[in-house]
């Protein structure tokens, strides 16, 4: 039986690994590579990088990340965070990723998704969705949560599936950093308009918000920064918790 | 001992190059190849593939002599090969994905979609899966039946000759997720990214 993924998430900011609350207000705690590497020891399904400053400094700090981190963790490694072009793409491949994820230059282009997908397999473009809610629908916004492009959510997320991506990492900026618990809603909408696995993202404050995410948000993978990296919860309990609820994981 | 990864420009290989030098350390050699010569001469060969299987094949027929060049070493001289994902699809007669690709045809059969049960079922089948493993393969040694292996694929390799299969996955239906057929190995599944125990399994390919 295919099981549900957890995937701690790491900030990355210069090389260097950090967490936002709601985008803001950093704090610096630690080394990408051997957090990385606590992560997969700890029986993570997937680990994921998101270069948060990228789209607006140097990028090649995370080049240099990615490539040492594929040389310690075995296990799947996503990457993020101001990709612009097929190139970018291809450099972090060469590096060591597994797969990335494109957020604002899907939006701006959605050529990007379908040229990068038949060029290296819809296995690893997964495009990221951030999403706010306004009213009773929900708006993708671009760079980091900055721009508000009005365009629905349930129809982007369609529109990225036809154009080849592979997985959808839908974050809600309502939740994000709040430790609330996602946006359950937004979650199953979106995981019942397309056909193509879900991971859901932004809101994670304890053990149940990762059950009620694959239960009724209907997740097939849920990701989370801060529970795991401020020690608060193991990657271990995590899975042991999903268990003894009965959602299949691969223990 | 030499072992050929063959670099035949089919998207990413970075992790699999990692994972056989992490478990070959100094004492075997790992190159990453297109050059015919090298490949002849290695001991054992891996063929990763990732993409749609006609990506791949038109990968590898881009290379000239390169098909002729596998086939003497898996078939005519029998030297040990392993495919992997779409490495492993390439074994079949015929694919079918973007249109009827006519593979190595080194174990007849066909690659088709998964059936999604209507939707049922999302693809492509991502994560982590257990195997069910339904004969004893050399590289299986030391792998417990029901260890969890990470998939990535939308397509199944569906063998004539369900002698070959050595292991399957339960994903709307049972699917082919390993083979093997005397020196020829592979899996459907990413040894490369599937943690200690995938490693173990590059490790039984190593040391065969």
């Amino acid at each position: 039986m295919l099981k549900n993924r957890i995937i701690p998430c790491l900030d990355v900011k210069n090389g260097r690994v950090v967490k936002g609350i709601n985008f803001v207000d950093l704090k610096d705690a630690g080394d990408p590579v051997e957090q990385a590497k606590i992560y997969s020891d700890g029986g993570a399904d997937e680990i994921c990088f998101l270069d948060i400053t990228a789209s607006n400094e140097n990028r090649d700090t995370i080049y240099d990340v990615v490539e040492k981190t594929s040389k310690k963790c075995f296990v799947p490694l996503t990457v993020g965070g101001g990709i612009r072009s097929v190139n970018d793409i291809n450099k972090l491949l060469n590096c060591g990723a597994d797969k990335v994820s494109i957020n604002t230059a899907a939006v701006q282009n959605s050529e990007i998704v379908v040229e990068s997908s038949k060029k290296f397999g819809s296995q690893c473009i997964v495009v990221a969705i951030d999403a706010k809610k306004n009213g009773n629908k929900w708006e993708v916004f671009t760079h980091g949560g900055r721009n508000n492009t009005g365009i629905d959510t349930l129809e982007f997320a369609k529109k990225m599936e036809e154009s080849g991506a592979g997985e959808l990492l839908v974050t809600s900026m309502d939740r994000d950093g709040t430790q609330v618990g996602y946006d359950i809603d937004l979650m199953s909408k979106i995981s019942s308009k397309v056909n193509i696995p879900i991971i859901a993202s932004g809101g994670v404050g304890n053990l149940d918000h990762l059950v009620d995410g694959i239960v009724k948000g209907k997740a097939n993978a849920v990701l989370a920064a801060s529970i795991f990296h401020y020690g608060k919860y193991s990657v271990k309990e995590a899975k042991q918790y999903l268990n003894s609820k009965k959602i299949p994981v691969r223990l | 001992m030499n072992i050929a990864i063959v670099d035949y420009k089919s998207g990413n290989i970075s992790s699999v190059i990692n994972s056989f030098k992490e478990v070959a350390q100094n004492k075997v050699r790992v190159e990453v190849t297109s050059d015919l010569k090298k490949i002849k001469s290695s001991d054992k060969v891996v063929l990763p593939g990732q993409g749609s299987f006609k990506s791949c094949v038109d990968a590898l027929n881009k290379i000239d002599g390169l098909t002729e060049t596998l086939n003497e070493f898996a078939v005519t001289n029998k030297k040990p090969l392993l495919g992997i994902c779409v490495g492993l699809q390439m074994f079949a007669d015929i694919g079918y994905e973007e249109t009827e690709t006519k593979g190595l045809g080194w174990i007849s059969g066909k690659v088709s979609k998964i059936d999604n049960q209507n939707g049922k079922f999302k693809l492509p089948h991502i994560g982590w899966n257990q195997i069910n493993i339904v004969k004893e393969s050399k590289i299986f040694k030391d792998i417990k039946n029901n260890s969890h292996m990470y998939f990535v694929h939308s397509y199944e390799f569906i063998p004539g000759d369900k002698n070959v299969i050595s292991a399957t996955t339960d994903y709307s239906s049972n699917i082919v997720c390993s083979v093997e057929k005397e020196n020829i190995f592979g899996t459907q599944f990413h040894p490369e990214k599937s943690d200690k125990l995938g490693l173990q399994i590059i490790k039984n390919f190593i040391n065969l």
